[in-house]
């Protein structure tokens, strides 16, 4: 009866150091969940295309050279397919006059330089279920 | 005194049998210790783990092989490293006047690090407006470059350009000193970002060129430097990806030399003499802070090095044996938790690229992980090479730590490890071979999990991480460094403007060269210069290459 999160780990813009979503994504993988992970680089679209086509329940977003300012036309992209309840979450370096921009944008949570594994791990598994109920109900 | 080496060595064996048994008694338990490239590491040294018999085998003279304690007779004696901070933000005239506020600060050569929409190949009409100049320098034609480089005489100042393959940078930079009538032959400097494999493997940061279409490009663009800019250091080996990526300092190092062989092999197969390139091959370092680590990494590194370029390729000039390297302090060794710890990190780790022998640094800024370096730690991050260069007397004696029983013996066990990772690579049939199989990203994969892992069993401490941590007050934080939006508005009005009204008909006939060229009818990076020259822009020329070459993917493994 478990619940086995569905999470697509990525990049979007131009920056192409990937050590840290390679590493959350085999440490989410390990951890029991379904990962679904490309190479850097991914288009807007892309990643609307493969949310959608793969019905993940969450999509991380690793940034570390500015690529979290395009972050907000993602959520626009994904609110106008209808993947507006997948939770958006970023990782890496984000600056705090940042964050809240991209709070408000609807990104669920920002994980910084130096958060746990198990952390966003934990994270992801209280989200999910209620991101699954809210998809049954609709 | 002056007993017999043998006699001494069996007084220190009784000395060092009475020592254990104290050291057991007091320690209990005792764990054993691996440095992070996975090698044991003793409670102590002594003659036994290096006695200094064969000095001159493998240690010898500074300026002479195997260069252990450095590659000139000097050091940092005669003269210091050169201060290289790298740079780039915004529009070219925002660079050009961060860039001379640097150069009046003690920077002694010039770096550009173009923007990342620049990296991907692309020209800023066909970007992300919202990405443009945000870590790095937007330039897409040869007159941006020389608005970037005013008042900066090319013939003098040393310049690196973070400029892979098929090396646009460098061709503005070359018609840019063809406008001001500067000599191609007093131009010196480095292309950095020139190592397609660790592009391929690592940081991702290249213009999308296929491998082995870059690869191609490479070799072209050493031979055309070699002929045309003798002073200029065509490639740049790149350690510092894979390190930033996860490798550890022995396989970063490993996998740095294997590359280096396969362009040298390159090389030769081209026709070209041993003694023409290898003198312009240069090397680019990470350097972590676990610091005796990374001083034995580069003096092992350059005693390889001194054995490669006479037993593989039968090179004769000392020139060719030199191992000449550029470090940068590790970005990702930096916190975000009370980042003011940052600057003693990245002391301990230019400390030991100093001591490790280096010929140019570059000191990370402490904000670095927060946002792109603000002015103020930029500052920080110079004046810390300054204290380490005149204050602290670390210049005074060449190779200060050589003699060490134990940075000896770890030189020594550091060699090995790196040989045996170097054999991997030639066992897979070289570097483009394991990384096309997914060999070195599947090893730097697990070297990086295997940190994390430590870091959060706490196994491997980290202040303000996972020990030492304080509720802090984020308002403390530098203010956050960010083009002008009007300003980069301007530049891309400017640009589109220019382009609608320069020669067509040139830039085709320059475009049609450059794909006939990429196709074997003459030297590549040449018809890139041309382009360059003709008016073509950085996207235009990749755009072509990229389709004659092939699109570039690197290979991920996770």
């Amino acid at each position: 009866m478990d619940i086995v999160p569905k999470v697509l780990i990525t990049k979007i813009g131009f920056d192409g150091h990937d050590r840290g979503s390679r590493v959350v994504a085999a440490f989410l993988r390990d951890a029991g969940m379904e990962v679904v992970y490309t190479p850097p680089w991914q288009e807007i679209p892309t990643v609307v295309k493969l949310a959608t086509e793969e019905d993940v329940d969450v999509i991380g977003i690793s940034s570390l050279a500015t690529d979290h300012l395009i972050v907000p036309k993602l959520m626009a992209a994904l609110r106008e397919a209808g993947m507006g309840d997948v939770a958006v979450i970023v990782g890496g370096i984000v600056p705090d006059e940042d964050e809240q921009a991209l709070r408000e944008a609807g990104v669920a949570r920002v994980f910084h330089p130096g958060s746990a594994l198990d952390d966003i791990a934990a994270y992801i598994r209280e989200v999910v279920p209620g991101i699954r109920r809210q998809r049954l109900a609709a | 005194m002056n007993k017999p080496l043998e006699t001494r060595l069996v007084q220190d064996a009784e000395g060092e049998a009475r020592w254990q048994a104290e050291y057991a008694a007091q320690i209990g338990q005792d764990k054993l210790v691996r440095n992070r490239s996975g090698v044991a590491v003793k409670p102590l040294y002594t003659p036994r783990d290096w006695n200094g018999e064969r000095y001159e085998e493998a240690l010898g003279w500074p300026g002479e092989p195997p260069y252990t304690r450095g590659i000139y007779a000097t050091m940092h004696r005669g003269r210091t490293w050169t201060q290289r901070q790298l740079i780039g933000l915004g529009t070219p005239e925002d660079y050009n006047g961060r860039l001379r506020d640097m150069l009046a600060q003690g920077a002694t050569a010039v770096s550009l690090i173009p923007c990342n929409s620049v990296f991907r190949g692309y020209d800023m009409d066909e970007s992300h407006v919202e990405l443009l100049g945000t870590c790095g320098t937007v330039v897409n034609t040869a007159g941006h470059m020389d608005s970037a480089l005013a008042g900066v005489d090319l013939g003098k100042t040393s310049c690196a350009l973070n400029d892979p393959s098929p090396f646009t940078l460098l061709a503005f930079m070359l018609a840019t000193a063809k406008k001001r009538g500067t000599d191609w032959r007093t131009i010196s400097g480095t292309s950095n970002q020139s190592d397609c494999i660790s592009h391929f493997v690592a940081n991702h940061m290249f213009f999308r060129i296929a491998l082995q279409g870059a690869r191609k490009i490479l070799v072209d663009h050493i031979d055309y430097c070699n002929k045309y800019v003798p002073k200029w250091n065509p490639l740049s080996v790149v350690g510092q990806h894979m390190q930033q990526a996860g490798a550890n300092p022995a396989e970063a190092m490993a996998f740095t030399l294997a590359s280096a062989v396969q362009y040298g092999d390159d090389c030769v197969a081209h026709g070209m003499d041993p003694d023409e390139f290898l003198p312009r091959f240069t090397y680019f370092f990470d350097i972590s802070v676990s610091f005796f680590e990374e001083v034995a990494k580069f003096r092992a590194g350059r005693r390889i090095w001194a054995r490669i370029t006479r037993e593989r390729w039968g090179a004769k000039d000392p020139r060719s044996w030199r191992f000449k390297f550029h470090g940068q302090t590790s970005g990702v060794d930096l916190t975000r938790q009370q980042p003011l710890n940052n600057i003693s990190r990245v002391t301990i780790q230019a400390m030991a690229g100093i001591l490790g022998g280096l010929q140019s640094l570059h000191t990370d800024s402490y904000d670095e992980a927060l946002s792109c370096p603000t002015e103020f730690g930029a500052r920080i991050a110079v004046n810390t090479q300054n204290i380490l260069r005149e204050e602290a007397h670390l210049t005074d004696v060449i190779d200060p730590l050589g003699g060490s029983y134990y940075v000896e013996k770890l030189t020594d066990d550091m060699e090995a490890e790196i040989l045996r990772l170097m054999k991997i690579v030639e066992d897979a049939g070289g570097m483009y071979a394991a990384v096309e199989k997914g060999i070195v990203q599947r090893m730097i994969g697990e070297s990086a999990m295997k940190f994390q892992q430590a870091v959060e069993s706490g196994e491997q401490t980290v202040v303000g991480v996972n020990a030492y941590q304080v509720k802090e007050d984020a308002s403390a934080r530098p203010a956050l460094a960010k083009p002008d939006p009007a300003r980069m508005q301007a530049h891309l009005a400017a640009f589109r403007s220019w382009k609608a009204q320069r020669s067509q008909d040139a830039v085709d006939k320059a475009l049609a060269n450059l794909a006939a060229c990429a196709n074997g009818a003459g030297n590549i990076f040449g018809a890139v210069v041309d382009a360059a020259e003709a008016g073509c822009t950085h996207g235009e020329i990749c755009a072509t290459l990229r389709r004659e070459l092939g699109f570039g993917h690197p290979l991920v493994v996770v």
